[in-house]
């Protein structure tokens, strides 16, 4: 990173512990919310964005987490357990999820995905008699950290940065490791990447689960944030606002999540004045954004601060892969 | 002399095209073997065939006497088989330094070494050593995507030779290099075979090339092997010149 990026990061540190002692309740559950999608923004990043893993389903994950939260606080676990149990069940389920993806790709996978979160959503509505159908559930404890409670907006936002700093630390760590520069290899060349050796089966499915954990363990936050989840909270609806958080802030790039949850969460709240146009302005935002820098907002700072490298000696045409597989 | 790859009767068909037609060969250790044959006569398939891209539809293949038919590329990687293809294989976004851990940190530890190890598996080393034996030292942080179609053919060999394999096959490693760079990867190659005593199989074109690395030559025409002996032999035979000459 650059010093440009450096400073960037800090000043954003910087605001992120100041603001919630400026913001009035409201402001403060929006950066909680911020934080939150981020979490679950990051993990699709890692499926999508760095492994090249067309998945739809993300928002079903976060339902999972939060629902798996809810119904064991309920039941009267601690917070902590109840976490974790989201983050491992959401491994298993988006571990088994991969599996289609060792088969089809692109468009087909992402249809695969959507059925999926379809099926969550209906089974989240249907099967009553564990998660309250329609109605919901309400009141998700918040967890005590050192005898300490968070149930306060501030301390609870504060507890949700944590996690997200852990998170985003361990999922840095993890993309600098051989298991990053695998997932890289999957996305960009998944024929030479088995012909090297890559057991490309296994990272396929790793980066499902992974990416799917981080949206289950976003979800263990959502419901406690929210205090009152219900299915239609994790329709399609959430999916697809996750996949435009990753690729508007730059897919395949460490900080795009960040920016393409801030973006998410702010804009609407910001363009409140114009009423019902709201979407149809923010949507067409998005389409000049993509249209204009498909590599996202980060990806359009990057263009416009990177000082002009000389072009490099006739760069080779991009060829596709050798058809060749069985 | 023991053989190290050992390929017995195999054919491979694409709906009617037999695009491989019973093919019988054996490459010894440390052979340089040289496949030549007109456009279309079968040589990548028979590489695709060998290293587990495509299932032959007969035939069998034995690695170190090991079968191995059917093996998937990534294990048959990780008994010491390499290879580079046809078309460029790189990483475009991958600088040239990770573009060469990549290609060997698979054979370093376990998937959970990999994860908690050092983010370079402990082939930093390797790799500065790699480039610079491929003299690309200058490019070594530029992404590979940046490098001239030369400067990134040197790059997918070198990566074949990351893992220090004992059987490399080479598909048309010198197409479309100039003449420098071409000088260039057959005294590399050459330094590579005499210092690891590896095996290759080279699939080529550029009759030049061939002549001055290969111990042995192999000519394949229409998916059948219709000559095998000495370069010059081969270069002499009139069913090889008929072959490159009547279509
Ligand atoms: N995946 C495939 N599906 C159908 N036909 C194929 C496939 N791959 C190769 N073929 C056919 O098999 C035959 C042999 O092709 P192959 O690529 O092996 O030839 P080659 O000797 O490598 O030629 P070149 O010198 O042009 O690289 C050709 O007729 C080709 O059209
Ligand atoms: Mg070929």
């Amino acid at each position: 990173m650059n010093r440009f990026g450096l400073l960037t990061v800090a000043v954003a540190a910087v605001a992120a512990i100041v603001l919630p002692f400026l913001l009035k309740p409201f402001g403060i559950y929006l950066i909680s919310m911020w934080v939150v999608l981020t979490i679950a923004a990051i993990g699709l990043n890692l499926t999508l964005g760095y492994a090249g893993q067309v998945s739809m389903a993300q928002g079903a994950f976060v339902g999972i987490g939060a629902y798996a939260v809810a119904l064991l606080t309920a039941a009267g676990w601690p917070f902590f357990p109840a976490f974790v149990i989201a983050g491992l069940l959401c491994f298993a389920i988006g571990w088994l999820l991969g599996y289609p993806a060792l088969r089809v790709q692109h468009h087909y996978l992402a249809f695969v995905t959507l059925a999926f979160n379809t099926l969550v959503f209906l089974v989240l509505r249907n099967e009553e008699w564990l998660t309250n159908g329609t109605y919901g559930i309400a009141g998700t404890e918040r967890p005590h950290l050192f005898g300490l409670s968070t149930d306060g907006a501030r301390a609870f936002y504060f507890f949700c940065l944590g996690m997200l700093v852990l998170l985003a630390a361990a999922t840095w760590w993890m993309l600098r490791s051989p298991w990053g520069r695998a997932f890289v290899a999957l996305r960009e060349n998944p024929i030479r990447a088995l012909s090297l050796g890559l057991d490309t089966r296994r990272y396929t499915l790793m980066a499902f689960a992974l990416g799917s954990t981080l949206g289950g363990l976003a979800g263990g936050l959502y419901a406690p944030l929210v205090q009152f989840i219900e299915p239609n909270s994790f329709s399609l609806n959430m999916s697809f606002n996750l996949l435009l958080m990753v690729i508007v802030g730059g897919s395949g790039r460490f900080f795009g999540p960040f920016v393409g949850a801030l973006i998410a969460v702010l804009l609407p709240e910001w363009m409140r004045i114009a009423e019902g146009y709201y979407l149809i302005i923010y949507a067409m935002l998005v389409m000049i954004l993509m249209v204009f820098c498909p590599t996202g907002v980060l990806g359009l700072v990057e263009k416009l601060f990177k000082p002009k490298k000389p072009p490099a000696a006739a760069a080779a045409p991009t060829l596709k892969a050798e058809a060749t597989s069985r | 002399m023991t053989a190290v790859l050992e390929v017995d009767n195999l054919s491979k068909r694409f709906g009617g095209i037999v695009a491989v037609d019973n093919v019988s060969f054996t490459v010894n250790d440390g052979d340089i073997l040289g496949i030549i044959g007109p456009n279309g006569s079968g040589k990548s398939t028979l590489f695709n065939c060998v290293l587990g891209q495509l299932m032959p539809s007969e035939g069998r293949v034995r690695i170190d006497g090991r079968e191995s038919t059917g093996m998937r590329p990534c294990d048959l990687n990780r008994l010491g088989v390499s290879r580079t293809f046809q078309l460029l294989q790189v990483f475009p976004q991958l600088s040239v330094r990770d573009n060469l851990i990549l290609a060997g940190q698979e054979h370093q530890g376990s998937m959970a070494t990999r994860l908690f190890g050092r983010p370079d598996a402990g082939l930093g080393e390797a790799a500065d050593q790699m480039i610079e034996f491929f003299r690309l030292s200058h490019l070594a942080s530029e992404q590979a995507g940046m490098l001239s179609y030369g400067q990134q053919k040197l790059l997918d060999a070198a990566m074949a030779f990351m893992a220090g394999p004992r059987l490399v096959l080479l598909d048309e490693p010198a197409g479309g290099v100039n003449l420098t760079m071409l000088g260039l990867l057959r005294e590399r190659l050459q330094a590579y075979h005499a210092e690891h005593k590896a095996t290759f199989v080279v699939i080529e074109h550029q009759m030049e090339f061939v002549m001055a690395l290969c111990t042995r030559v192999l000519v394949l025409a229409e998916g059948k092997i219709i000559a095998e002996g000495a370069p010059e032999e081969v270069r002499r035979n009139p069913a090889v010149i008929e072959a490159y000459l009547g279509h």
